[in-house]
């Protein structure tokens, strides 16, 4: 359980979060929509323990948490293996073992065996995102924090790592916390939505939701989505 | 280019010195540039008669020696400087002074204070590389990326891990570069300091070979100096280099 409760937090330029309320239940993927600026990625750093709150509380009582940012984040000078297992070395994990762990998950994520020993630069960018997913769900996460991980992508390596994604939270039972601007994306993977109004950000939207691949259901979805008041006034209205 | 078509057009280019050097010998005469092949002699009689290795000996040491500490010195202070901004602040104009300063006035001053031997040629490459390497180290520790230190921390990482996978990479990718700089300064900054001095090493029997106007000779140690330069930096820095992208 992921739990803020009152958090306030301001970088001197206006509140962020004026005692902000949001909960994470255990295996459960919740995307967290709204614009770009209104503390989204804040929201990720502050449950990643990266910030601390002015007031209030911030309670990660989950056993392991990963992250996943807006940029690959890899070391230029490590290999995709070693990138993929940094995680495991940060918990102690002997370099043979973390190696055969990291390579078995890239493999599964589509790596060829060639492509194991490439450094970051020899890379694609979808091929550096599969990386830093890879390096994230590698510690066996129960909860994964995501920022925007996918938002420098083409349509379709987004759509490919999306899949990716529902895949290992569905497979693993990891809790995410998914940010996105897009209203497709957290339609196709969510289990639940939220909507964050702009600064200080308040969720003005709670919605269940039941992931779908389908993109017919996934138009009709976030037409009728966006129809809603809070929505459409939180991310569309200026 | 392949490795193979890199190393044989390296060898022409060194044909092509030889070539020139030759040609310029014919031109000139052998009192302005003697011919390769006597210099070549030269060399050979250098090294079996055993004169060779003393004077190596002693360059090597004032050489490797003067770079060693300076290296340490320059290196301690940088990285020192690069964590403490204060210190940082205080060490850059100073650095700055002292690399403004012309290696020849160093050997001037180093002559002064340490007489013709000894200590002189080594104090004179420790002041030419410190401030070259306290430059490098400083530079690897500021330009560290925010971004990869906080992807380690959200991952938990633990000091070693850090200093070991994130801050000695991006370390080394400044200082290795200063380190062969300051190491290539170190050989001409030793022999010019010893040919001012008159004593010992290869600039001694290179000021003793231009006192007797011997030019073959006089090239002879200018070419052992360079082989003694490059068997250093292959032996020591290249696997230096090649192991610095490796660790993770």
């Amino acid at each position: 359980m992921l739990v803020f409760d009152g958090v306030t937090l301001d970088f001197g330029d206006g509140p962020v979060f004026d005692r902000f309320d949001l909960a994470v239940a255990p295996g459960r993927l919740v995307a967290l929509l709204g614009r770009s600026g209104c503390g989204k990625t804040t929201s990720l750093r502050l449950a990643a323990g990266l910030v601390a709150p002015a007031s209030g509380r911030v309670e990660n009582r989950f056993r392991r948490t990963a992250m996943v940012f807006q940029e690959p984040r890899l070391l230029p000078w490590a290999d995709a293996t070693d990138n993929a297992a940094f995680g495991l070395a940060a918990l102690g994990v002997g370099r043979e073992a973390r190696r055969a762990r990291a390579g078995d998950l890239l493999t599964g994520f589509g790596f060829a065996p060639a492509d194991l020993g490439k450094r970051p630069a020899e890379l694609s960018g979808g091929m550096q995102s599969r990386v830093a997913i890879a390096r994230a769900f590698a510690v066996e996460p129960d909860l994964v924090l995501m920022d925007e991980p996918f938002a420098a992508l083409d349509v379709g390596l987004r759509r490919e790592l999306q899949d990716l994604v529902r895949d290992a939270v569905e497979r693993r039972g990891s809790a995410v916390l998914f940010v996105t601007h897009d209203v497709t994306e957290a339609i196709r993977l969510a289990d639940r939505i939220l909507v964050l109004s702009a600064r200080p950000a308040r969720v003005v939207l709670d919605a269940e939701a039941t992931p779908t691949a389908d993109p017919a259901a996934i138009h009709a979805a976030a037409a009728t989505f966006l129809a809603l008041p809070a929505a459409r006034g939180a991310l569309l209205e200026r | 280019m392949n490795a193979a078509a890199r190393l044989a057009w390296g060898a022409a280019g060194l044909a092509g010195l030889a070539v020139a050097w030759e040609a310029g010998h014919r031109a000139l005469g052998p009192l302005v540039l003697p011919a390769p092949a006597e210099t070549a002699a030269t060399l050979t009689t250098l090294i079996l008669s055993g004169k060779a290795g003393p004077a190596l000996a002693v360059t090597a040491a004032d050489a490797l020696g003067g770079w060693l500490a300076g290296a340490m010195l320059g290196a301690a202070l940088g990285i020192a400087g690069g964590l403490l901004p204060p210190l940082g602040a205080a060490l850059r104009p100073v650095t700055i002074v002292i690399l403004g300063v012309p290696p020849i006035a160093w050997v001037v001053l180093a002559l002064l204070w340490f007489g013709p031997a000894g200590l002189s040629a080594g104090f004179t490459v420790l002041v030419t590389v410190l401030p070259i390497v306290f430059a490098g180290a400083f530079q690897g520790i500021l330009a560290r990326d925010p971004a990869l230190g906080e992807m380690a921390r959200a991952f938990g990482a633990p000091p070693l891990l850090k200093l070991r996978a994130l801050i000695v990479p991006q370390l080394l990718d400044h200082l290795l570069p200063a380190l062969a700089t300051a190491l290539a300064f170190a050989w001409k900054v030793a022999v010019m300091a010893e040919v001012l001095g008159g004593g010992t090493g290869i600039g001694g029997e290179i000021a003793t070979a231009r006192a007797h106007l011997d030019l073959a000779m006089t090239l002879a140690w200018v070419m052992l100096a360079v082989a003694l330069l490059l068997a250093c930096d292959a032996a020591l820095l290249s696997p230096v280099r090649r192991r610095a992208r490796g660790v993770a």
